[in-house]
């Protein structure tokens, strides 16, 4: 997994609450077996004026003037300001492939689903969760003022913005850590490999049918 | 000490490890496959020259992409058009066949959407922990077992070490007393509760539902619950296990052998919320007052009863909200004061892993049964969530009368649920389906997706328009069921 310490980048706005999966990445994108490539169809709905589909060259499509990630000055954004419940919807890991694609590496909202949160840690993206108010004043200062930035420091819990006022963020340590040093869940859990062989002996004996195929 | 709720027993009967940041190895019983999640998770595996934990825990069956008409369908994989989808499910039989993982390839009788697969073969059991790369993996809660939704990246962490890394969560009732009224069903109950609580109301929660009106459910209306939890956002939905749980395993293919089954049914019998059991939340509704609901917007709690009107955005909660809502009503091509009823429909889809069991098919069957589907209508579906179903549908003789009324009657497959197939809404079109979002562009760039329950949606095919089926037949249909229960 990509490592993640501290990050300054452009921010975009996008003022919606509860943006889904099927928006984040439309599902005929899904049939993919790489975990790369989706970023050119990110939003691809929002996006993009015509229908999309896997494979065509996105260069040609028509852009929607008014989607706000393609306008001039949110080119190059790292960090998405969202509104509440973002990545309500499917499991798809799809979803954070295609933001971390595009090059975002933080996400701030006032809330996310919970699948799309977990999945989105497990691909080094950063998710921070502000109170209502503060992200409402985020998306006001990012919308006023062109180039806004903002510096995360994930080690730190921090989020400095351009006049120097700082934000501590929260969030789990166990998150914390796998971001920070780029590690991968599964060699970590693999180093309890005995403790779950013990439950496994004492899960069997109490229930054996757990662990019988059908004849 | 305080009592356990169901979810408590649940989480502690698995609990491999706690580690000192909160977090737990959790023990998982059963894992379920389909191709659209799994290519990169077997990938993964390959590439750090890992291997599967425990091969006997994983069921797999490809459903989102397979084809739904018979003439794809006869050619098995080489009849699936779309390149892309074909490899997905190559991919996948590919994958289990090198990894020694049992799958019912696409013209098994017994493939099917993998929630209504596990459930059917038994393979989904009161205290198990199941898991499947498909949010919608709630549904299996029905049975008193723990079912997550995960990404991909947690299926490879499954199949490496049989374990997942979780945080326990909250504890939420959703009590429903009361009698459902003549035509109401578990789909309303479940689109009533996320009317209530919201689309991010059970984040971080897990839901358990209870009350004399879901213990009056089969089990095909509880998984019907269960499986919306999600869209009320908790990944976990659950129902305490009783008689009908016991009774629905009873001789399926995974169950239990007989050798074990008394011991297992003795063991279910704990799987329960204790009576004092705190929860951190509880919700209750009752079951007289709710009607047959119809999504008016594109998030399932935007949704009404069927006598209701589309709502004014300017009356809707924050600026947040009512921008949500007006930009939903501009999409749906709906405005504000507009009766539900008037609502015209051009296509309807019966199915989804919400309601394509057989009691949904005979549902709307009752409703479907001697009418004929109105011509404003272009296409009316109604696609069985596994072979088995549909072989069960057509002893019963429901796809004979779903075809004299007009409907097509197609092959097992998460289908128009998500358009990944070929079955999919064009743009601008009005749509009653029976599955479980109706985000923008779910169902086919640009349709217009309107959730409702197999009843509902067969007496919108036949109306042209929302009807409520209360005043369609509903004395007719309760006649019938009499009839069925005494068969
Ligand atoms: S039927 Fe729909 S919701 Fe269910 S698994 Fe298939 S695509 Fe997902």
């Amino acid at each position: 997994m990509r490592q993640f310490d501290r990050h300054q980048g452009l921010v975009a706005p996008m003022d919606r609450a509860n943006v889904d999966t099927d928006l984040i990445i439309p599902k005929q994108f899904l049939k993919s077996i790489k975990r790369t490539g989706f970023g050119p169809n990110l939003f691809d709905e929002l996006r993009y004026l015509d229908e999309g589909y896997p494979g065509q060259d996105v260069a040609n499509r028509p852009l929607n003037p008014d989607f706000v990630l393609n306008q001039t000055r949110y080119q190059g954004a790292s960090v998405l300001l969202a509104r509440r419940n973002f990545g309500c919807g499917s499991s798809r890991e799809h979803a954070p492939w295609a933001l971390e694609d595009f090059g975002f590496r933080v996400i701030i909202a006032p809330s996310f689903a919970d699948i799309f949160f977990n999945n989105a840690f497990k691909n080094g993206l950063l998710l921070i969760t502000f109170d209502e108010a503060t992200v409402d004043r985020l998306f006001r200062e990012a919308e006023a003022e062109e180039g806004y930035r903002l510096d995360v420091d994930l080690e730190k819990q921090q989020v400095t913005t351009p006049s120097g006022e700082v934000l501590t963020f929260e969030v789990d340590s166990f998150r914390k850590h796998c971001l920070l040093e780029g590690l991968d869940d599964i060699g970590l859990t693999l180093k309890d490999a005995d403790a779950i062989d013990d439950f496994e002996k004492r899960h069997r004996q109490a229930r054996p049918w757990l662990f019988r195929q059908a004849g | 000490m305080a009592g356990q709720t169901l979810y408590d027993k649940l989480w502690s009967r698995h609990l491999v490890k706690e580690r000192d940041d909160g977090t737990a190895l959790i023990y998982i019983d059963r894992h379920l496959l389909h191709e659209v999640t799994s290519p990169q998770a077997f990938e993964g595996l390959r590439l750090a020259g890992r291997k599967p934990w425990r091969l006997d825990t994983n069921l797999a069956t490809p459903d989102h992409n397979v084809p739904t008409t018979l003439k794809e369908r006869a050619e098995g994989n080489a009849g699936i058009v779309d390149p892309v989808s074909r490899i997905q499910v190559e991919t996948l039989d590919d994958n289990c066949t090198s990894f020694g993982i049992e799958e019912f390839r696409i013209n098994d009788a017994r493939q099917g959407i993998v929630h209504v697969v596990g459930p059917e073969q038994g393979a989904t059991q009161p205290g198990m922990t199941v898991v499947c790369g498909d949010s919608h993996t709630a549904t299996h809660g029905a049975f008193g077992a723990l079912a997550h939704g995960i990404g991909t990246s947690e299926v490879e962490h499954v199949l490496a070490t049989q374990c997942l890394i979780q945080r326990k969560m909250k504890n939420m009732q959703v009590r429903v007393e009361g009698e459902l009224g003549l035509g109401v069903t578990a789909k309303d109950i479940v689109l009533a509760v996320i009317g209530k609580i919201g689309t991010a109301g059970g984040t971080g929660y897990a839901i358990e539902f209870a009350g004399s009106a879901i213990r009056d459910l089969s089990m095909e209306g509880r998984m019907t619950i269960c499986n919306m939890a999600i869209e009320a956002g908790a990944r976990v939905g659950l129902v305490a296990v009783d008689e009908t749980t016991v009774e629905y395993l009873r001789r399926r293919p995974f169950a239990p052998s007989e050798e074990y089954w008394d011991a297992a049914v003795a063991d279910w019998r704990e799987l329960v919320s204790d009576d004092d059991a705190p929860f951190d939340k509880v919700v209750e509704l009752d079951a007289a007052e709710i009607e047959p609901q119809v999504t008016w917007g594109t998030s399932p709690e935007m949704v009404a009863g069927v006598g209701a009107q589309v709502p004014d955005p300017a009356a809707a909660g924050d600026e947040t909200v009512q921008r949500g809502v007006s930009r939903a009503l501009e999409y749906m091509g709906l405005h504000a004061g507009q009766q539900i009823t008037d609502i015209q429909l051009d296509k309807v889809f019966i199915g989804s892993c919400t309601n394509s069991r057989i009691e949904d098919l005979r549902e709307a069957a009752k409703v479907a049964k001697g009418r004929k589907v109105a011509d404003s209508i272009q296409l009316a579906m109604v696609v069985p969530g596994s072979g088995l179903v549909k072989r069960q549908a057509e002893e019963e003789g429901l796809d004979k009368i779903f075809l004299e009324a007009g409907f097509e009657w197609r092959e097992p497959g998460c289908s128009m649920c998500l358009a990944m197939n070929a079955d999919k809404l064009g743009t601008g079109e009005h749509c009653a389906s029976t599955s479980n979002r109706n985000f923008e562009g779910r169902q086919g760039y640009g349709g217009r997706t309107h959730l409702v329950s197999p009843a509902m949606a067969a007496a919108a095919a036949i109306a042209g328009h929302f009807v409520d089926v209360r005043d369609f037949g509903a004395e007719r249909a309760a006649n019938d069921d009499s009839q069925v229960q005494e068969a």
